[in-house]
C-alpha cells in the first residue's frame, strides 16, 4: 500500500491544464507538418502553415493555442494498492482545474446548469473518469476539450446487420456534418461496441492515442485506414475550404457488445487535439 | 491564393458588393465581439425596444470569446467560434444594419438570403489559430454585458486581420464550392 496525497494531484492537474492548452504533443505537431507537406490545395496549405505558425506563437508568447481552452476532461487510473490521503479526490482534481484556469489565464467556458447557463467562473467542474487498475501509482491524463468539435460528435445505435460498411458510413456522416464547423484537419475518435455510455467513453479515449497509431487488431486497423481515406476523399480540407487533408487520423477503440447491437460513437476533435499525461 | 484586399471596418454596401467568396482580405478597424449569450441578450434588448450597446450600421461582429489577457498583453487567444449557433439571431441584426460577420463554419439558408437582401458579407478566420490572430488585435475594451465574462461584448481594434470571404452578398458560398475540386467519388 502506497500513500498518495491528493494535494499532489491538485498540483499536477493545475500544471497539466496549462501545459495542454499551450503546447501540443510532438506527434500532433509532426502530423500537422506532414499534412502541410502533403496538402494539394494552395488555400489548404496556407491554412496548415498558419496553424503551424500559431503553435509556434502560442509557445513563444505563452498564449493558449486556441481561445477555447475547453472543458477539462480528467482521466485517473488509480492503482489498487494506492491509498489516497489528504482530502476528497474529486475536490482535489477540481481545485487543480480551478487553479490552472485562473492562474494560467485560460478561458472559463463552463456553465453551472445546461439550461440556466451561468458561468461558474473557474471552469469547474471537470469531467472526471476514474478507473481502478493494478499497481501503486496514479496515472493522470488531462484532455481539455473544445466544443466546436465536441458539438459535432455523434452516437449511432446500429444493428449487427449494418456491419463494417455501416460503421464506416456512420463515421463519414458525422464528419460530413461536422465539415468546416469542427476546425479540420480533424482527429476522429471512434468507440465501437459496449453500451451507450461505454461506447462514448471509448471514443473519447481513442483521441488520447498517439495520432496515427493504429489499432492492434488487424480488421480494426484496416477499417481505420479505409475510413481515413474516405474522409480525405470528401474534399472538405483544412478549415473546410477544400483540400485533401480533412482528417489526420481515425482511431477506433472496441469493446464487446450485446448480440442485438452495434453502437458507434464518433468523438470529433479539431486539430488542437490536446492531452498530457503524468504518473504520480 | 488570389491577391489580398485591404478592407477598412466599418464599410459600406458598395464595398460589400465588391467582395466575392474566395477573396482573401486583411481587415482593419473596429469590430465587436458577440457569441451565444450576448446574442441572446441583444435579442431581448431589441424585444424590449431598448437601444443596443453599439450601432450595428455598417459594423462587423466577430463571433469570438477570448481567453483572458495575461499581464502585459492586450488580449488572450482570440480565434473565431462556430457562427452557425448565432444563425437564428442573425437576420434581424442584418436587417438593422449589420454588414459583416467573422466566424467559422456553415450558415443557414435564412442567413444567406438575408445577406443577399441586406448586402452583407461573412468572413472566416482560421479556426484554432487564436494565438496568431490575437497578434492582430491592437486594442480591446469591454463594451457591454461584462457579467458574461468571455461572452461579453468587446470592442476590438484590429489591424491587418487575415480573413477569407466565405459567403458574399451575391449568394456564393465557398464552403459549398471549394471542396468539390478535391472530392473523390470512392464511397460505396
Amino acid at each position: 500500500m502506497r500513500e498518495v496525497n491528493v494535494k499532489r494531484l491538485t498540483d499536477c492537474v493545475k500544471e497539466m491544464c496549462i501545459e495542454a492548452t499551450h503546447c501540443l504533443t510532438p506527434d500532433m505537431c509532426e502530423a500537422l507538418h506532414r499534412a502541410a507537406g502533403a496538402e494539394e490545395s494552395e488555400t489548404g496549405r496556407q491554412i496548415l502553415c498558419q496553424l503551424l505558425e500559431n503553435l509556434q506563437i502560442a509557445k513563444e508568447n505563452h498564449v493558449p493555442i486556441c481561445q477555447d481552452t475547453g472543458m477539462a476532461v480528467v482521466f485517473l487510473e488509480i492503482g489498487q494498492d494506492v491509498h489516497l490521503v489528504g482530502g476528497d479526490l474529486t475536490q482535489a482534481v477540481n481545485e487543480g482545474v480551478r487553479q490552472g484556469y485562473v492562474e494560467g489565464y485560460l478561458r472559463k467556458s463552463v456553465v453551472d446548469d445546461p439550461l440556466l447557463r451561468k458561468n461558474t467562473g473557474d471552469n469547474t467542474p471537470a469531467v472526471i473518469h476514474t478507473e481502478i487498475v493494478p499497481g501503486e501509482t496514479v496515472h493522470i491524463t488531462v484532455a481539455p476539450k473544445g466544443f466546436g468539435s465536441e458539438n459535432k460528435s455523434r452516437l449511432f445505435m446500429l444493428t449487427p446487420a449494418d456491419g463494417t460498411q455501416g460503421v464506416k458510413q456512420a463515421i463519414l456522416t458525422a464528419v460530413k456534418e461536422a465539415g468546416p464547423n469542427a476546425c479540420p484537419p480533424l482527429v476522429v475518435g471512434v468507440g465501437l461496441g459496449g453500451t451507450v455510455e461505454q461506447c462514448a467513453l471509448l471514443a473519447k479515449k481513442a483521441l488520447l492515442r498517439k495520432v496515427g497509431q493504429s489499432s492492434s487488431l488487424a480488421h480494426i486497423k484496416a477499417l481505420e485506414e479505409e475510413t481515413l481515406e474516405a474522409i480525405n476523399a470528401t474534399g472538405i480540407g483544412p478549415g473546410g475550404l477544400g483540400g485533401r487533408i480533412t482528417a489526420l487520423a481515425v482511431h477506433i477503440n472496441t469493446y464487446p457488445t450485446h448480440i442485438a447491437g452495434l453502437p458507434v460513437a464518433v468523438n470529433i476533435c479539431c486539430h488542437v487535439n490536446r492531452h498530457v499525461e503524468r504518473e504520480v | 491564393m488570389a491577391d489580398t484586399k485591404v478592407i477598412h471596418i466599418p464599410f459600406d454596401k458598395e464595398t460589400a458588393e465588391s467582395l466575392k467568396a474566395g477573396d482573401c482580405v486583411l481587415l482593419s478597424g473596429t469590430v465587436y465581439t458577440a457569441r451565444d449569450a450576448a446574442h441572446k441578450r441583444m435579442a431581448e434588448t431589441i424585444q424590449k425596444g431598448h437601444p443596443l450597446p453599439f450601432d450595428l450600421t455598417n459594423n462587423v461582429i466577430y463571433y469570438m470569446g477570448p481567453s483572458p489577457a495575461a499581464p502585459g498583453r492586450i488580449i488572450g487567444s482570440a480565434g473565431p467560434t462556430t457562427a452557425g449557433r448565432m444563425d437564428s439571431y442573425t437576420p434581424d441584426l442584418l436587417n438593422r444594419g449589420l454588414i459583416g460577420m467573422i466566424g467559422k463554419g456553415r450558415r443557414s439558408e435564412a442567413v444567406k438570403q438575408s445577406m443577399i437582401q441586406n448586402k452583407a458579407v461573412y468572413f472566416t478566420a482560421v479556426g484554432g489559430a487564436g494565438a496568431l490572430l490575437c497578434e492582430r488585435i491592437k486594442e480591446c475594451r469591454v463594451m457591454a454585458y461584462e457579467d458574461l465574462g468571455p461572452e461579453a461584448i468587446y470592442q476590438l481594434k484590429v489591424e491587418n486581420f487575415p480573413a477569407i470571404v466565405v459567403m458574399d452578398c451575391h449568394g456564393n458560398d465557398l464552403y459549398q464550392t471549394a471542396g468539390q475540386r478535391y472530392k473523390i467519388d470512392c464511397e460505396g
